[in-house]
């Protein structure tokens, strides 16, 4: 398998090459085409038990509808992996300005309002609609500037994590 | 002593109160929500019964149903917990006309500290020190701004029946103060149905320092000790610890018996708290008394030996209290972290869900109270505490040190919570030399991020940097259950497929080919 791996919270990090082959023994593990000596295993679901030239790091895998960290010991790294031979991973990685960008619901709650209209035009970082979740309300926010292409949410409904609640293109 | 206890509640002090009906062979009733039904208070009682739709006010907070539960089930006593009903002087009032013994004070010292300015008044009667101000709601804007003038700018404006910050105004000066009143005026109302202001001189930058109380009904009131609590973010408080880095063994005693005196002028029973605040000089002034047993009960339980809920019920049931005052003695450092379901990316926004991964520390020096399980879906229509987190060690270096490690080990994943936050408080230089305020967290929160996000130098982050490179990898081709490609922001959908998982279709074509 080859990965395109991006470590960051960045959109537009520099992505590494990360080639892992099994083996009888294993895996072997190239990164940015230098090899490393890896010994991998998941004690259990969502947790990685990786030896690195005998150190040893327990990882942790932090999965949500809309994004992906992984702690390496106390540390918490945002990650992002694409297969770059997936056509959708090419065009992410050919940069999200282009084509539309669905908006998801981060967190299960009841949609509060709606701050824009179809059609309307919107800046990186404005207001879509206002997500209200234990007594909290929290704003969701445009990834990109553009057009308001459609509004799913309706004011009142309740959402689940990763429903879309507008697209902007 | 009572056979059976009704516990109006839920989440991780639920938990906690049954488990010690249970230590003391007392049978429990739990009742709960529709959205509750798995949660972890219901798994654990004796008896479990349902009062009602998610919304509180339609069932946690319906004193009628609660006690038609108590009824029925043949309870002897209603343990609140806090927050819901806790320091509700009508269901107080309504359990003693029930029959039912509510496990906590008389209504009557409940409606005494309820009220802001009614306490106020009492305690300056009692000869108990105040910060300047007015005892009663202010009647006109005039007397506002001579108030003012008379305790020296800057001043707080304060809802007579406030709590949680709302109605509260900071006001350094003379031009400021009709608007902020008239707009403290409007929120309290919204708010509390209550428009009434009062005027306090604002102390800068205090501290926010509580005293444990415990009085008996047979006339014993005894102090246990204080907590620091200036650790706050949107006044709420986020960790506390026990004892206070700046309370000596003298101002401890002066503090314990000022509470004492408190508790006694409201003839108070029970669990209270007396919450004073402190300046720089170390001057303290008392802020309100929680008739109540608090979230941070258990760092004075550590650092006192006393477990306080079992108290709270032998005291209820009459007993006298089994120890005197000269009895009380503080030893070692208690630090308690609360778990939140917050989003540390999103300004710590609330974070219900499921919990798909619970990972959950023990060991020397650590306590836990919980009331969540892996598998659980955290509703959306409470309170985000999910657990705490205690640490407690010889000294408060330590305690820090045992927090620090099993923080480390504590993960939580599928919802979002706070717990980098804690590692950040931790290792911070002003919080390990006790520096505290309640300013300190929102100072701390406006630091650059990146930066404090990890004690580790530069060079290491980067080769962290490519352990988790390599980790992204191995998760997929290890466990590629979980759609470790399905990620990236809200550009992501369901319907690109993860990158590392075959498609169907691919998964048809092989199985087929193997026929």
């Amino acid at each position: 398998m080859v990965y395109e791996v991006v470590v960051g919270d960045k959109a537009g990090g520099k992505p590494h090459r990360l080639e892992l082959e099994e083996t009888a023994g294993g895996w072997e593990c190239r990164l940015d085409g230098q090899p490393v000596h890896i010994d991998a295993l998941i004690p259990r679901r969502d947790v990685l038990s990786l030896l690195v030239d005998g150190r040893a790091y327990e990882i942790k895998r932090e999965q949500t509808a809309t994004d992906l960290h992984l702690w390496v010991g106390s540390t918490r790294f945002a990650v992002e992996l694409r297969d770059p031979r997936s056509l959708r991973s090419r065009q992410k990685a050919a940069g999200d300005e282009k084509g539309p960008r669905k908006i998801l619901a981060p967190m299960p709650g009841r949609v509060v309002r709606l701050l824009v209209a179809e059609n309307s035009s919107v800046e990186v970082g404005q207001g879509i609609v206002v997500v209200e979740a234990m007594k909290m309300q929290n704003e969701i926010k445009s990834p990109k500037k553009g057009i308001v292409k459609k509004i799913s949410a309706t004011a009142g409904a309740a959402v689940n994590p990763g429903d879309v609640l507008a697209i902007v293109e | 002593m009572f056979k059976k206890i009704l516990i109006a509640n839920r989440g991780e002090i639920a938990v906690r109160v049954i488990g010690a009906c249970r230590e003391m062979g007392i049978a429990t009733v739990a009742v709960y929500s529709d959205v509750d039904r798995a949660a972890l208070h219901v798994r654990k009682s004796d008896e479990a019964y349902p009062i009602g739709p998610a919304p509180a006010a339609e069932s946690y907070l319906r004193m009628d149903k609660i006690l038609d539960v108590a009824k029925r089930s043949g309870a002897e006593a209603i343990h609140p917990g806090y927050g819901f009903l806790s320091e509700n002087a009508k269901f107080a009032q309504a359990c003693a006309d029930a029959g039912v013994k509510f496990i906590g004070p008389t209504p009557h010292a409940m409606e005494m500290m309820g009220s802001k300015t009614r306490a106020r008044q009492e305690m300056a009667r009692a000869g108990v020190p105040l910060v300047p101000g007015t005892a009663r709601g202010l009647a006109s804007t005039e007397e506002g701004e001579e108030v003012a003038k008379r305790i020296g700018y800057p001043v707080m404006l304060k809802a007579a029946a406030g709590g949680g910050g709302k109605g509260m105004r900071l006001v350094h000066t003379r031009q400021e103060l009709r608007s902020a009143l008239e707009s403290a005026r409007n929120e309290a109302q919204r708010s509390f149905g209550d428009s009434e202001i009062y005027i306090e001189k604002a102390i800068v930058d205090p501290r926010h320092i509580e005293m444990q109380v415990l009085a008996d009904e047979h006339g014993n009131t005894v102090w246990l000790g204080e907590r620091e609590c200036s650790i706050q973010r949107r006044h709420q408080k986020v960790l506390e610890e026990a004892p206070s880095p700046i309370v000596d063994a003298g101002l401890r005693r002066r503090m314990g018996e000022v509470a004492v005196r408190v508790a006694k002028a409201a003839n108070y029973t029970n669990a209270g708290t007396v919450e004073f605040l402190v300046d720089r000089q170390k001057n303290f002034y008392f802020l309100e008394m929680n008739t109540r047993l608090q979230v941070e009960h258990p760092v004075t339980e550590l650092t006192t030996g006393f477990d306080l809920v079992h108290l709270q019920i032998r005291v209820a049931a009459g007993e006298k209290l089994p120890f005197a005052q000269c009895d009380v003695e503080m030893r070692g450092h208690a630090i308690e972290c609360r778990i939140y379901a917050e989003d540390p990316d999103n300004n710590y926004f609330p974070s219900p869900g499921k919990i798909t991964v619970l990972l959950q520390p023990s060991g020397p020096g650590i306590r836990r109270d919980s009331g969540i399980y892996e598998g659980w879906n955290v509703p959306m229509d409470y309170d985000p505490l999910l657990a705490k987190l205690i640490g407690y060690g010889t000294d408060r270096q330590q305690a820090i040190m045992r927090l620090e490690r099993a923080l480390y080990e504590y993960f939580v994943a599928g919802i979002k919570t706070n717990i980098s936050l804690f590692q950040r408080i931790l290792r911070d230089a002003d919080f390990q030399a006790g520096k505290l305020d309640t300013g300190y967290l929102d100072r701390l929160l406006a630091k650059a991020n990146a930066a404090i996000a990890s004690s580790a130098p530069e060079r290491d982050i980067k080769a962290l940097e490519k352990i988790a490179v390599i980790a992204a990898g191995m998760f997929a081709v290890l466990d590629p259950a979980s759609p470790v490609g399905k990620n990236g922001g809200t550009g992501g959908t369901s319907s690109a497929g993860p990158a590392s998982l075959p498609s169907n279709w691919k998964q048809k074509g092989r199985s087929e080919g193997l026929r």
